[in-house]
């Protein structure tokens, strides 16, 4: 047993699938992190995957064209983006009931337009849909091991990987980002600033529904090569909690997906050693659970560290000694 | 003298018809430091605001340099060049100082969408040494002290390009040293150029700053004087003076028992103030205690810990002989003490619940309510509701009609009701007449004045002066945290003296204080 | 009578007083109506665009609980379980919590039955009801783990019960494919149940059992819990203002966890219910999902128990219609999905359940900034009328 396992951590094969496995949750938590930090939640990820990735296989095999049907892929996700956007921001709705009302659109329209279509619920298979490409890479492919890992993955694999240095950027280097840690750290601070706190959500949501798009499409063009009913078998609620685990960055979101593409990829080579695979396949998901509870608590631990911290370096601010009568009292105006 | 910003019969009333500003002409000169002083509620964060933007004048002209100016916006206050530093900051923790002070208006790379860092720091610093705020640009606003948050806070107005500078109770939050600090700071500012509105209850601080001051009262602008022409004294006078007491039927009675012994209570809240200061009182039967200061000044914290809503760091709580120190709300409760919360929208009420399940919520799990396996007797709910509802006046169609509906003397009204009728030894009450109409505020003074002549102990805290004096038997002064006076019979003492207290400019002795234990 | 004249009577006040309360609890109720109206004509609309023969289609939606008396026993069948799910969430949403975990309480309640029923030799009757409350207990458990997440830890609700959902579906199906599986069936299902574990049928050749009556008992059992009892009352306080019931001197955490007991209970028992009235064994390929379902039920019956027949009926309807249509013609049943989609959608709008309120309060605020100016107009003559004297 500890010597399979030790195997399965030393195959190339192991890490090439957790790559592809982590690839899509990435992509999504990237989503969820930059409307987490704009102060919204995007609870309608799901949704987005899922519209992505059918919209995506019907453009492709409508056209011939990948590209177009990446496009119309990440349009679909974008709208469904935009709805939560407007029931959220223009008609007060609770943001995270919309967005599971919103994935439930998505359950179901998404089975019903492809039966529509096809006369087939479960899969497309009968499309004729393109699959996005895969990429040998030069020279690094070459390397012994480390070139099978990480050479040949699909396209959207390196894109996921681009993405994590775009969110970084917005976040942390474009005026953007300030704006948007702003709205979602002190809305009130944003609007005296003379930001638009709503602007900032809608670009936030916009993003996040890019993302969600291309992981969509990514799901049923390239991990894939069909849409399935519910392909996206709740990675965007798992990168809801996995935003958490990643600390509201760009770089944290890539070890929370890694936790949950860890154990997915596990899962896989597990079961062939008699391993119940249903215990397997409950495993990214506790461990996601898991992995929010260690992160509370440190930060929790840490925050209370900061606390005691600022009290012990400022005895001044808190007088246990009577205070001088010049010491103002606080009052409103 | 020309004047760089003035109002013109300035008047605001609110929607609900509480008047807040009646005909104010309010002069700032160029490059002064003007204090501007009043008790709560005088209309001072009302004119700022209006000068603001932030609220639009119902009556009445602004003039910004002689011309008419009408803002419909803070970004347009701003844009004219007014700036305000409010009590609660506005900023955001997870960002550097740098970040905060340019945020909305942030420098950019070249021809990009790009941060430029470098440059934020720069701005920040040029400034800092400008004006000699000292910061640090690059430290997290969450890492630096309260005093450095404020000095951002005025960076950020000079920043915008503000002339005028508005400042609401900036010391209020600052430790001794801090504050000297920032008035020379502020000195540095007017040498600058700059003008400055200092908002202040502390009326040695105003005299020390300043060089003119306003004083408002009741919505009106009543005097502006030189500083080097008037002592703290008048000063006080005029902002207090005008109480009238009212008119209330109110036999003398003597104090009965202790019955609530609070010792030694300190708190200390999340910015590092000490609210509460080694408090120690007690409460006796058939009395009303009043508590009078100035609104923040421990008030609100001390009453949280003598109900069990907040912990007090040190000493001890009884009730009837009882400790429920660290006790939660709920053991308090049933140990004896009712509890009028100062803020009836949040606390003290539950708008959306039914007027019933309000009145009921500390009594629902009784004997006479709650009968074998936890049905309730709707039929004595039902009938307790109606009782109380008809006691205190409680002007709704049905108690069934949700708390929401209610207007807000009758949504006091409830949770008096259901307090005074809780069947307790004691009754903390806070602020049980704030935004009420005048046919419930005597309504509710009567009943406060019955609970005591039942009986009750009664702690009584409130910002209306007026009211205090009038009711209670007794009177503590709470400034700073900390009881400065105590007065054994409150129709002794008048309001000048008291003002006297509140603002900080007298304070009596320890053993005059310590009467309040009444420990003989 | 005495209590009567108590009660204050103020003419025109108290008439006044009436009307606007009634006010702001009808509108929301006809939104809600509305919701459902528009939802079910956003299906029809669906249907023409899609079907080859809209009119059958449509005609085979909407009536098909008429047109064959299978189909009607059927609705009333599919309400059992959607009953039972729409109390559960009645219960968490009148703490205003938002979990979604009653689906890992069905499961595992219908795994828990399945043990039962399989392997505890007990006589007609009993048998189910110890099931019940086996399941129940279970269901209660479970329900625990998502407040629990919450109170300690600050975990989102929702996205906990999601994960937890798909945790306990393994679990789960791992428990009856490895212990209970009946190695026979060339299928999925489990070992057979006893005969005395099934729930007797209320109405001879049809698939109505008694669960009906277990679920309308519930009903009864929620509302007296929710509105009669000091339990419910707690749960109500903690969902209207959690700080108020804090001071009002509740335990808040404790009032929160044992709602979700509750909640958790009653999913469990709807899962073994299902069990015990409708099957022979477990055949459950994959997770019902009935969270759904509840959510929509609770918002429609705006968290009233009471109403949850009402809606559940609604649903089921839907739901038969939906399938019949689908089963008769061109048209995919999950487009239903949606329409519950939808109707999330609208009532959870703010703007769209309170416009009316949103209406009338904008009206009386312009009214007062109109008074306000009035009076500060006269203030202000007053003073020039003063100065000129």
């Amino acid at each position: 047993m500890i010597d399979f396992i030790a195997g399965v951590f030393g195959s190339s094969n192991y890490w090439y699938i957790v790559l592809r496995s982590t690839a899509p949750i990435l992509l999504v938590t990237l989503g969820a992190v930059i409307t987490e930090q704009a102060g919204i939640t995007n609870m309608a990820l799901e949704g987005s995957m899922l519209w992505a990735a059918l919209v995506g296989v019907l453009a492709s095999a409508a056209t011939g064209n990948v590209w177009i049907g990446l496009a119309g892929g990440i349009l679909a996700s974008l709208v469904v983006a935009w709805t939560l956007g407007f029931f959220a921001l223009k008609l007060n709705a609770n943001a995270v009931l919309c967005g599971v009302a919103l994935n439930l659109v998505g359950t179901g329209g998404t089975v019903f337009v492809l039966f529509s279509l096809t006369g087939d619920k479960g899969i497309s298979s009968s499309l004729a849909s393109k699959t996005l490409p895969f990429i040998k890479l030069p020279y690094l492919g070459e390397i012994p091991w480390l070139g099978k890992v990480v050479s040949g993955q699909n396209i959207v694999v390196y894109l996921a990987i681009l993405a994590v240095i775009v969110v970084h950027v917005i976040l942390n280097k474009l005026t953007i980002g300030r704006r948007i840690r702003a709205t979602g750290a002190n809305v009130e601070a944003a609007r005296s600033a003379g930001i638009d706190p709503d602007r900032v959500k809608f670009l936030a949501l916009t993003v996040s529904g890019v993302l969600a798009g291309l992981a969509g499409c990514f799901l049923s063009m390239g991990y894939t090569s069909n849409f399935t009913s519910g392909i996206s078998a709740g990675r965007g609620y798992v990168a809801n909690a996995a935003q958490v685990v990643a600390g509201g960055t760009a770089v944290g979101a890539i070890f929370a997906s890694l936790i949950f593409g860890i154990t997915d990829a596990l899962a896989t080579f597990l079961q062939n050693i008699g391993l119940p695979p249903e215990l397997i396949q409950s495993l990214p998901y506790a461990v996601t659970i898991i992995g929010f509870i260690v992160v509370t608590i440190s930060r929790d631990r840490r925050e209370a560290a900061r606390k005691r911290a600022l009290f012990a370096s400022a005895p001044a601010a808190a007088p246990r000694e009577p205070v001088p009568p010049t010491r103002p009292g606080r009052g409103a105006a | 003298m020309d004047l760089i910003l003035e109002t013109k019969g300035l008047t605001k009333v609110y929607g609900n018809g509480t008047v807040a500003n009646r005909r104010v002409d309010f002069g700032l000169r160029p490059g002064e430091i003007l204090g501007l002083v009043g008790e709560n509620g005088a209309g001072k964060s009302t004119l700022m605001k209006v000068l603001y933007g932030e609220e639009a004048p119902s009556a009445g002209r602004i003039l910004l340099e002689g011309k008419e100016a009408s803002f419909s916006s803070s970004q347009d206050a701003i844009a004219a060049g007014i700036g305000m530093v409010h009590q609660h900051f506005m900023l955001v923790p997870s960002l550097s100082l740098a970040e905060n002070l340019v945020l909305g208006k942030e420098p950019k790379r070249k021809r990009s969408r790009f941060f430029d860092q470098d440059e934020a720091v720069r701005i920040t610093e040029e400034l800092s040494a400008k004006y000699n705020l000292k910061v640090h640009a690059r430290a997290r606003v969450v890492d630096v002290s309260v005093s450095m948050r404020q000095k951002l806070e005025i960076l950020k107005v000079l920043y915008r390009g503000a002339r005028i500078i508005i400042l609401d109770e900036p010391t209020a939050v600052l430790t001794p040293q801090e504050t000297e600090e920032l008035f020379a700071e502020l000195a540095e500012l007017r040498r600058q150029g700059h003008t400055v509105v200092f908002i202040s209850h502390k009326l040695d601080e105003v005299i020390a700053l300043c060089d003119r001051v306003s004083v408002m009262r009741d919505g009106r602008l009543i005097a502006t004087h030189e500083v080097a022409e008037v002592d703290s004294q008048t000063l006080s006078n005029e902002m207090v003076g005008r109480e009238v007491r009212l008119k209330l039927d109110k036999t003398a009675t003597s104090a009965g028992a202790a019955v609530l012994v609070a010792r030694d209570l300190s708190y200390v809240d999340d910015f590092n103030i000490t609210m509460v200061n080694h408090v120690s009182l007690t409460l006796r039967r058939g009395e009303v205690l009043g508590i009078v200061g100035v609104d923040g000044n421990g008030q609100t914290e001390l009453v949280r810990i003598l109900t069990g809503l907040e912990r007090s760091l040190s000493g001890s709580l009884k009730v009837g002989g009882r400790e429920l120190m660290g006790a939660g709300p709920g053991a308090i409760r049933r140990a004896g003490v009712a509890h009028v919360a100062e803020d009836r929208m949040t606390v003290g009420a539950a708008l959306g619940a039914s007027i019933q399940d309000n009145l009921l919520a500390d009594r629902y799990s009784e004997g006479r309510f709650t009968g074998r396996f936890g049905f309730m007797k709707t039929e004595a709910m039902r009938e307790e509701a109606r009782s109380i509802v008809a006691d205190f006046d409680v002007r709704c169609a049905s108690a069934s009609q949700s708390v929401a509906s209610l207007s807000g003397g009758n949504m006091q009204k409830v949770v008096v009701g259901r307090e005074f009728t809780a069947d307790a030894e004691v009754l903390v009450v806070s602020q049980p007449t704030r935004g009420v109409d005048v046919g419930a505020i005597e309504f509710l003074h009567r009943r406060i004045i019955a609970m005591r002549d039942a009986g009750k102990a009664v702690l009584l805290v409130s910002s209306d002066l007026a009211e205090v004096m009038s009711l209670s038997d007794s009177l503590v002064v709470m400034s700073a945290g900390r009881i400065v006076a105590y007065f054994e019979d409150a129709a002794a003492v008048s309001d000048k003296e008291l003002g006297l207290y509140m603002l900080g400019l007298k304070r009596q002795g320890e053993d005059e204080i310590r009467k309040v234990l009444h420990e003989d | 009578m005495k209590t009567d004249t108590a009660r204050p009577r103020r003419g025109i006040g108290r008439t006044l007083a009436m009307f606007f309360t009634d006010r702001d609890r009808l509108e929301p109720a006809l939104v809600t109506l509305l919701a459902a109206v528009f939802a079910v004509l956003s299906g029809i609309i669906l249907i023409f665009i899609v079907s080859k023969s809209p009119v059958l289609s449509v005609k085979n939606f909407l009536l098909a609980p008429f047109l064959r008396s299978y189909n009607f026993y059927y609705l009333l069948i599919a309400m059992v379980p959607i009953t039972f799910a729409g109390l559960a969430l009645c219960i968490v949403y009148q703490a205003r919590y938002l979990t979604l975990i009653v689906d890992s309480c069905v499961y595992m309640g219908a795994v828990v039955a399945t043990v039962v029923g399989i392997y505890l030799p007990l006589p007609a009757g009993i048998h189910p009801a110890v099931a019940m409350l086996l399941s129940g207990l279970a269901g209660g458990l479970i329900g625990l783990l998502p407040a629990i997440l919450r109170i300690k830890w600050r975990a989102n609700e929702l996205v906990s019960s999601l994960m937890l959902n798909y945790v306990f579906y393994f679990l789960g199906s791992c428990v009856i494919i490895y212990f209970l599986r009946d190695r026979k069936q060339s299928i999925l299902a489990s070992l057979p149940f006893l005969p005395t574990f099934a729930l007797p049928k209320l109405v001879p050749n049809t698939q109505i059992h008694a669960g009906f009556i277990v679920a309308a008992v519930f009903v009864v059992l929620v509302s007296l819990l929710i509105y009669r009892t000091k339990w419910g009352f707690e749960i109500r306080l903690v969902g209207a203002n959690p700080r108020f019931a804090q001071y009002a001197g509740l335990s808040v955490s404790a009032v929160v966890l044992y709602a979700h007991f509750i909640s958790g209970f009653i999913g469990g028992v709807g899962g073994a219910v299902e069990m015990a009235g409708l099957y022979k064994a477990f055949i459950w390929q994959m997770d019902p999902s009935y969270a759904w379902d509840g959510v929509i039920v609770a918002m429609l019956a705006r968290r009233n128990p009471k109403f949850v027949p009402v809606s559940a009926f609604f649903l089921a309807y839907l739901r038969v219609g939906a399938d019949f249509m689908s089963r008769r013609g061109d048209v995919a049943f999950e487009f239903i999905t949606m329409l519950q989609g939808l109707i999330i959608l609208i009532l959870a709008s703010d703007r769209i359940v309170n416009y009316f309120k949103a209406r009338r309060l904008k009206a009386a605020a312009l009214r007062d900034e109109r008074a306000a100016r009035d009076a500060a107009g006269q203030i202000a003559t007053q003073g020039a009328a003063e100065a000129g004297r």
